[in-house]
């Protein structure tokens, strides 16, 4: 610790601080434009100056100066720093000067008016005229893709995006070329963006030059109503700002989570939002001559409860899709239970996962926050680079750390950090069974569904335990036995035993032919269900759920609802709702609340809250929001089952990153980008 | 500076030479692993030079690939320095210095000269043999105004010699390199002002009376320095066949001829010849011991006077290295010393370096 004088106040900081941070501790705010704290530092825009006494007598960018690097007083007195000096305010009116010689007056059609770092700053640090009279710089605006657009007039040269794409997204796709003012930031040749997190870039420019294209000239900041809730593209559970206008969802941002998303969200999480609007279920269909005609929600029920009445209990079954919240799943579990039913799963993708094996057999263990600790990751049959990108993010921020191997069992990926490939088959991960503990304190494995959704799945995954065992990825004090689920509802759905009871079927028994005579499919889209059986659909979009269907019962997408998610850490959160469903369409719990009555077996609860007390009561565990409940499993008992593997590669399940559930198909943005990504994967195979 | 972009028409490919290839590959070797990128600059420049000066959109990809680094990255160094050339260029390619230095010494008339002889900016004339481009700051300021032409720097420009300089490159014929005003690196344009003694006032170390006439023979410092040398071994050959215990004025005797002394000051008003550099107030009372009271009187030494009073005060070779005579003479003449901090030239003082050369 440092002793260090700010604006009169003495304080400690650690001698690593930069003066920014040093004037931060101190209370003292400083503006700035390039300096943000996940990227490297350039101090390039000069607004952070700050006048130090024991450092060269000039302004000092606070951003690039550290405070070990200040010296004492000539009697030892600790260094002084002045953030509002007359020397200090001086500098940085001259540097707002020079930043708007260049920039357009153009705020009132800018779509950053309103939450702008330049337009903020130069009503709190800038001077009311301009001394400069010749014309302005003009650039060409660039392409870089479907996402972002580009105004480049505005640009002010913070490189934040450049640092961005090429340190935390990791491919050094955007650049600046030329020098001085003619300085100019573009994609090589203009070519879109590839990262899975480009979007972010939009987020940290500090002025409108990169701004959202899905958005552009929708709407102003201020005239949206903000909600902060979690999303459900991926098993991360990302914290995210749903920004609304009336009933429509108009855009998403991030939130900050250290402990899941730092403040990063995948592209699909943020411009998923327009496939809220498109495609919606927004009132009850019926099947009739083979053909899906508008009905009511009373003659729906009536059809139904006929075909459920006509029914015995094991020819009835549920699945429950990808996006179900906690309750949904808890009440169409309770509908089942009361019916008698044993045919449930909420493993669509034919995960072999299964609460039998221990709580923790299905979470990420070491959280994902513990990336930042391992000091080896060996990954299973994923690629997080498209099943999680922002946890891609993070394995590739532990790598820059470095003193951290990396291993990879499966396809052999670009997955933006070197690796060493292990082999593609569940083999090359037999070689870890019988091998002594790992040299490592922390060494970890993530498991991804190419590993356990397959029909040896079980085996893969009681090799891994195996291994895990040996190599000491498993011992006193640290799991690293980690689980990435690629979808929201998936650990909240095995939390509730949301699986086949005695005698039941599972989702490929139920979904083959002649399997099941009524199936009540709560979302799940990514399935194929044979013909024979009645299929009551509850979801939101006309997607392949709905095609399939006999009767369809609109429900609310994830920001038309509350709900809790639990996600791949087995971390249970809250998604406030920020809207409501269109047209007919209701909260899933009340559908399937109603659909109980119809049936003759009335739920005991009238309303969310008292579904949640039953749900707590039966689950204390996911009434602790935001907190992960310590989960044990028998990993030797899993280790021990064996089984036969089969020598095929263990291969994501993921086709389409753009792609993966109804909303985002519904998505024009989406299909945008998925044509963009498959259009570059029949380059790269030319 | 312009917005630069990569040229519209491109090669299809481009591949180094084998002998390139191989030096590239040593260039990298030269780098850690890990630190290739950091042979970029020469092999851009190497792929420029390979390729008529010009780099194509291919070159920058196939050094990338070299190196192991993103496209984007090879165009951001490539498209950061001026000495690339993202588009074709003419044989002699003009890069022209605009910037202040060089503007105040009248890079706006070269530019204009520019455009009438070549065109605009980045455009290569029909023939192929010319184009320009208005660069920052080239570090000749000296010479200013001055262009650099492919490897070589031409200074000293102005209209009328930066016509004549582009038309004999296009005709082939042989051009001078550097000053075009014969000016010798980049001392004063008046000539020397100071260390005239070695390299005499033009700084070619030739005699004062030929120095405003061309200079055909090369500067012959090593020549002054031989005539030194040989006089002073002279003296110190003569002194040898002296006794141990001889005077002064013996030694002095034996290697020169005493100046003519005066009685006593001229109006009984001696000169402050401590206003020469290299006499104080010890020499000064021994120069009056031997009559010396005047400038004029030092500025008319002869030869073997000068060698006389070197040897006498005992410190031969000293007059000449201090240029006594030709500050007396310019003291003299109402001039300033070499002790006053006066900058006007010594130009057209007779003697000087060339005593020492004769």
């Amino acid at each position: 610790m440092t002793k260090i004088i700010i604006d009169g106040k003495e304080l400690d900081v650690p001698a690593e601080y930069t003066l920014l941070q040093a004037c931060e501790a101190a209370g003292a705010e400083i503006p700035r434009f390039c300096f943000h704290e996940r990227l490297s530092i350039a101090g390039n825009c000069r607004m952070c100056l700050v006048e130090v006494k024991g450092g060269p007598p000039k302004p000092t960018a606070s951003c690039a100066m550290a405070v070990r690097d200040l010296r004492p007083g000539p009697k030892g007195e600790p260094p002084v720093v002045e953030t509002n000096s007359p020397m200090a305010r001086k500098a940085r009116e001259g540097v707002m000067e020079f930043l708007l010689i260049n920039h357009p007056l153009d705020c009132p059609i800018c779509d950053q008016g309103g939450e702008c770092d330049l337009q903020d700053q130069a009503m709190a640090y800038g001077v009311d005229t301009s001394r400069y009279h010749e014309n302005k710089r003009a650039v060409e605006n660039k392409y870089i893709g479907a996402l972002v657009k580009t105004s480049m007039n505005r640009c002010i040269h913070c490189t934040r995006c450049v640092r961005f794409t090429t340190e935390v997204a990791g491919v050094s796709e955007l650049g600046a070329i030329g020098r001085g003012e003619d300085m100019e930031i573009t994609t090589y040749l203009e070519k879109a963006m590839t990262s899975e997190l480009q979007g972010n870039v939009v987020d940290l420019c500090p002025v409108g030059a990169l701004t959202a294209k899905p958005y552009e000239f929708h709407a102003r900041p201020w005239e949206l109503s903000k909600t902060e809730s979690v999303d459900v593209m991926d098993a991360l559970g990302s914290a995210i700002r749903i920004d609304s206008r009336g009933r429509e969802v108009v855009r998403i941002l991030p939130r900050i989570n250290e402990a899941i998303n730092e403040e990063w969200i995948s592209d699909k999480t943020r411009h998923v939002a327009d496939g809220l609007k498109t495609q919606r279920l927004d009132r009850p269909y019926l099947r009739v001559d083979g053909k899906l005609t508008p009905s009511t929600w009373p003659q729906v029920f009536a059809a139904i409860a006929a075909k459920a009445k006509a029914t015995s209990a094991a020819r009835i079954g549920a699945i429950a899709g990808d996006l179900a919240s906690v309750e949904e799943m808890f009440a169409l579990k309770a509908l089942m239970d009361k019916l008698g039913v044993a045919n449930i799963d909420c493993r669509q993708d034919g995960s072999r996962l299964d609460p039998k094996f221990g709580r923790a057999s299905y979470l990420f263990n070491s959280t994902i926050a513990g990336i930042d600790e391992a000091d080896a990751i060996m990954i299973i049959g994923a690629n997080p680079r498209i099943e999680a990108p922002v946890l891609n993010a993070r394995i590739r921020k532990r790598w820059l750390k470095g003193n951290c191997l990396i291993g990879v069992v499966g396809q052999k990926l670009d997955l933006t950090y070197p690796y060493n490939y292990l082999g593609a088959g569940p083999e090359s991960l037999a070689a870890f069974a019988d091998h002594p503990p790992a040299d490592k304190a922390k060494p970890m494995f993530i498991l991804g569904a190419g590993a356990f959704a397959r029909p040896d799945g079980e085996a893969v995954l009681s090799l891994a335990a195996k291994a895990a065992l040996s190599l000491g990825v498993v011992k006193d004090g640290w799991n690293g036995f980690n689980i990435l689920h690629s979808a929201a509802s998936r650990v909240g759905g095995l939390d509730l035993g949301f699986t086949p009871g005695q005698g039941g079927l599972d989702v490929s028994a139920m979904a083959k032919a002649g399997g099941l005579d009524l199936l009540f499919n709560l979302g799940a889209d990514e399935i194929d269900i044979a013909s024979g059986a009645f299929v009551v659909y509850i979801g939101t979009h006309g997607d392949r759920g709905a095609h399939r269907a006999d009767v369809i019962l609109p429900g609310a997408a994830y920001p038309e609802k509350t709900g809790v998610y639990v996600n791949t850490e087995g971390r249970p959160q809250f998604a406030e709702r920020a809207t409501f469903p269109p047209g007919d369409a209701r909260e899933d719990w009340a559908i399937l609340r109603a659909l109980s009555d119809a049936l003759g077996a009335k739920l005991p609860f009238d309303s969310l809250s008292q579904l949640r007390a039953a749900l707590n009561a039966a689950h204390p565990h996911l009434a602790k929001l935001d907190e992960i409940e310590p989960a044990q499993a028998d990993f030797a008992a899993l280790a021990a089952i064996g089984g036969a593997l089969d020598k095929a590669p263990l291969v994501t399940t993921i086709a389409d990153f753009y792609l993966t559930n109804p909303i985002a198909r519904a998505s024009k943005t989406m299909a945008e980008c998925s044509a963009l990504a498959q259009a570059r994967h029949l380059q790269a195979a030319e | 500076m312009t917005v630069r972009r990569l040229a519209e028409i491109q090669p299809a490919s481009f591949a180094f030479t084998a002998e390139n290839e191989a030096w590239a590959q040593k260039e990298i070797a030269k780098f850690p692993p890990g630190r290739q990128a950091s042979a970029i600059l020469p092999l851009l420049w190497r792929a420029q030079e390979q390729n008529a000066y010009w780099l194509p959109k291919a070159a920058i990809e196939t050094v990338a690939a070299m190196l192991d680094m993103p496209p984007m990255r090879a165009l951001e160094v490539a498209t950061f320095y001026s000495m690339f050339n993202l588009s074709p260029v003419g044989r002699h390619h003009v890069q022209l210095c605009g910037t202040t230095p060089c503007m105040l010494r009248g890079s706006e008339d070269l530019k204009k000269v520019c455009e009438q002889k070549i065109g605009h900016q980045n455009h290569v004339t029909a023939d192929g043999a010319l184009s320009w481009v208005e660069v920052e700051c080239l570090g000749a300021c000296c010479n200013a105004p001055m262009v650099q032409i492919n490897n070589d720097y031409y200074e000293d420009l102005d209209p009328q010699n930066f016509t004549k300089l582009l038309d004999d490159l296009v005709a082939g014929r042989p051009v001078v390199k550097g000053s075009q005003t014969g000016r010798v690196s980049s001392e004063p344009v008046g000539g020397l002002t100071s260390l005239t003694s070695l390299y005499g006032v033009d700084g070619r170390g030739a005699p004062p009376a030929q120095a405003s006439a061309p200079v055909a023979a090369e500067p012959i410092a090593a020549d002054i320095e031989a005539h030194a040398a040989a006089e002073e071994a002279d003296i110190k050959a003569k002194l040898a066949t002296l006794p141990k215990d001889a005077t002064p004025e013996m030694k002095a005797d034996s290697v020169g001829a005493r100046p003519a002394g005066l009685s006593g000051a001229r109006a009984d008003k001696a000169d402050d010849l401590q206003r020469i550099k290299g006499i104080g107030p010890v020499n000064e009372r021994r120069l009056h011991e031997l009559g010396i009271f005047h400038f004029d009187q030092i500025a008319a030494w002869t030869r073997p006077e000068i060698r006389w009073v070197g040897t006498y005060l005992s410190f031969p070779g000293r007059i000449d290295r201090e240029q006594w005579v030709s500050q007396a003479a310019s003291l003299a003449a109402g001039g300033p010393g070499l002790k006053t901090h006066d900058s006007s030239p010594v130009s057209g003082v007779k003697t000087g370096a060339g005593d020492v050369a004769g």
